[in-house]
């Protein structure tokens, strides 16, 4: 998936109105996965206070529901695409596309994601390496393109859903969690290499949330409730913050769950 | 334990209690959202039995409940789709509660056509039972606001609805209580507002004539609603407080409302609702308002949502829940009818906290099956008392009956066939416009099909 085939499509192009990035002005943002129940609530609060949107999922019809939402709360400007993400050779002309229609670009919002089903791919390894290419391998090929594109222009905020199950794998979804826990080691990485260079990278770990990915699970009526969520990721966006768990007492679960002694939390049922 | 997993202990959830407003009755259902207009009716696959659409599950008794079934819940299909403030139309999914249309609405100036006393129900919902509210003498009822919606049967047809296109299904589909289809999308027209603000007005009065005068003085009035005390005999017989107000027309802040943080914390012991707690109520609640006729500018919210600030009141009524009795008697027999009626109710002792009055306009309803008619309209909560609750509904339906009116089924869950018959005896015609994969209990019990499922 190489970007430099194509010069149309280098990160380089489409400077031609980045330096209006109004810092108090309508944001730019790209939300990619903008079906996925977190991401819709964030695009309302976007849409609310006039940001411009472009929005990228897999499915026309959702797409376009969630777009015509966005327009009549009032987004200045929403435009979208329907793309496969798990295609990654199909990235950099995406992005570039996107950018180009925002006339720049003030944040990406990375929110694709699939739950997968634990029990079959313990057993069949393509169900495994599906959630891990969906999950880990596909932000990784967007992060890299738009990391890229950003340092250049030393500006940019990447925020990234990632996950509390990716801090200590367990039985019940490890191949969900794994794939998380590797997202997150890539933007911490990340973060370390080019926050220096302008560009804040925020990774966002919501535990347990009420949404349509959710919705079968036991004890879901109990979840965290969306919007709530939502508002608190646009603001630490807002803010750049580094790394935000969602509700904020997960940073208190999951730092007791990851000091639990490896010879009792293999014996576990979790 | 934490994050998303779907595993064996975790798969879609079964069959549980699914309760109305009144809390009574409670069926076993299971429960599917409807995230997205496609999801039906793609999600009947392997659904066996009857489905339901089902809003925000305000409506009282049980024509928002389907016993053994299948509801399809639809309060995250809730997107808005277009906005055009030249003429206040409004394009949004059909699970999108009136109050968050008013979130959107208020600060650009513009408000519901035509509101119940609750914020918290679905647009949906309000067609499906074609709601009224207190502007119902110059607005009718919510489905004359309604221009458009698209309606989906079981076999995958989509259709547009609208006066000129599959007119039929639009006239069953509103007040049509869920069964003719899912509704995904529909239009309404928003009125322009320069305020949140109500110049309201609340004028003591004593016995219905009072009240038809006051009425009637009263006409060019926008909203119009009458508090009464059906505890009280003799002389205070039918006391009450006519509550009337309009938009105010001095430009004000149009901010939107603050989201309610109380929320009623228990269900009430029994013995808590009793003829002395119930009647000192009544008695401070005539009197909460201190003089005669009292003039002031009042928020929308206290105005029309007064118990929407108490999430979850209904737990008031305890465990057993409430049944509510809501009746429109035609204007031949309204004044007669409505004292005979309230005589029973204030004998009975069972009579309790809100009891609301008001008339219906002349302004046809759309629905082949809507509840007003130009008359009388009278509601009442009854807290449940074994033995006695039920025969006494069973008695005010068929003095309802008597005297020419009809009972409301959005409130109902007492009605029998032969009431129900009666009230609407287009009932027949409606039926051929029902979907065949849709039924709630409402409608098996009234037409006497229980159990035929």
């Amino acid at each position: 998936m190489s970007a430099s085939a194509n010069p149309q499509l280098e990160p380089t192009l489409s400077t031609r109105r980045n330096t209006e990035s109004a810092a108090t002005g309508p944001k730019r943002i790209l939300v990619l996965g903008a079906t996925s129940g977190i991401a819709e609530a964030c695009i309302r609060l976007w849409a609310e206070r006039g940001d411009s949107l472009y929005l990228v999922a897999r499915n026309a019809d959702k797409l376009a529901a969630v777009a015509a939402d966005a327009r009549t709360r009032g987004a200045s400007y929403v435009n979208f695409a329907v793309a496969d993400l798990d295609k990654t050779e199909t990235h950099p002309e995406m992005l570039a596309h996107a950018i180009n229609s925002l006339a720049g670009l003030d944040i990406a919002y990375l929110a694709l994601g699939v739950l997968g089903e634990q029990p079959r791919a313990e057993r069949n390894f393509d169900e495994a390496a599906a959630i891990l290419h969906t999950n880990f391998v596909a932000p990784v090929s967007l992060l890299t393109w738009l990391a890229n594109y950003c340092t250049q222009r030393h500006s940019g905020t990447l925020a990234v859903l990632s996950s509390v199950a990716g801090d200590r794998g367990r039985k019940s979804n490890y191949i969900y969690g794994s794939s998380k826990a590797g997202l997150s080691a890539f933007l911490a990485g990340l973060r370390n290499r080019i926050d220096r260079e302008g560009v804040k990278v925020i990774t966002i770990k919501p535990g347990p949330v009420k949404t349509a990915m959710t919705q079968s699970m036991k004890g879901s009526e109990k979840f965290a409730d969306v919007e709530k969520v939502a508002t608190t990721i646009v603001k630490a966006i807002d803010k750049g913050q580094d790394e935000l768990y969602v509700p904020g007492i997960w940073r208190i679960i999951m730092g007791v769950i990851v000091h639990i002694p490896e010879s009792i939390f293999k014996k576990l049922n979790l | 334990m934490a994050h998303p997993t779907v595993t064996e202990e975790a798969t879609t959830s079964g069959p549980a209690p699914f309760e109305s407003w009144g809390r009574y009755p409670s069926y076993n259902a299971v429960v599917r959202p409807l995230h997205w207009q496609g999801d039906f009716p793609g999600v009947l696959e392997g659904i066996h039995g009857g489905v339901l659409a089902v809003g925000m599950g305000r409506s009282y008794g049980d024509v928002c409940l389907l016993k053994e079934g299948t509801l399809l819940q639809t309060t995250s299909m809730n997107r808005l789709l277009a906005f055009d403030p030249a003429t206040g139309l409004l394009t949004a999914e059909a699970g999108i509660t009136l109050a968050q249309i008013l979130d959107f609405a208020v600060p650009r100036g513009f408000f519901l056509p035509v509101t119940p006393g609750t914020k918290y129900v679905t647009l949906g919902g309000a067609i499906a039972n074609d709601i009224h509210g207190k502007n119902h003498e110059v607005a009718g009822s919510f489905g004359n606001h309604v221009p458009q919606f698209e309606l989906v049967r079981s076999n995958g047809t989509h259709m547009l609805c609208s006066p000129r296109e599959n007119p039929d299904y639009y006239a069953a589909t509103i007040g049509g209580m869920g069964l003719t289809g899912v509704i995904t999308w529909a239009q309404l027209i928003l009125k322009p507002i320069v305020s949140r603000k109500i110049d309201y007005e609340g004028i003591q009065f004593h016995g219905i004539d009072e009240f038809l005068d006051l009425k009637e003085r009263y006409k060019h009035i926008e909203y119009t609603v009458s508090w009464i005390d059906c505890v009280s005999r003799g002389k205070n017989f039918m006391r009450g407080i006519f509550m009337l107000g309009d938009h105010s027309k001095d430009p004000g802040e149009l901010k939107p409302s603050p989201k309610p943080k109380l929320v009623f914390p228990i269900e009430a012991p029994a013995f808590m609702l009793n003829r002395a707690t119930i009647s000192a109520f009544n008695t401070v609640f005539f009197h909460k308002q201190l003089k005669p006729h009292v003039k002031t500018l009042q928020d929308y919210e206290p105005f029309f949502y007064p118990l929407d600030a108490i999430l979850k009141w209904n737990r008031m009524y305890g465990k057993a829940g409430l049944l509510q009795f809501q009746y429109a008697l035609p204007w031949e027999t309204a004044k007669e009818g409505t004292i005979a009626i309230l005589r029973e109710i204030t004998n009975s002792g069972l009579a309790s906290f809100l009891a609301v009055l008001k008339t219906f306009g002349d302004v046809p309803s759309l629905g082949m099956m809507s509840f007003p008619m130009p008359g009388i309209m009278f509601a009442l909560d009854f807290p449940i008392k074994e033995n006695v609750s039920f025969p006494l509904m069973q008695r005010l339906g068929d003095m309802t009956r008597d005297f020419g009116g009809r009972l409301y089924s959005a409130k109902d869950a007492c009605m029998t066939p032969d009431q129900f018959k009666t009230f609407y005896p287009q009932w027949e015609r409606f039926a051929r416009y029902k979907d065949p994969a849709i039924t709630s209990s409402f409608w098996e019990r009234v037409t006497g099909q229980e159990g035929d499922r």
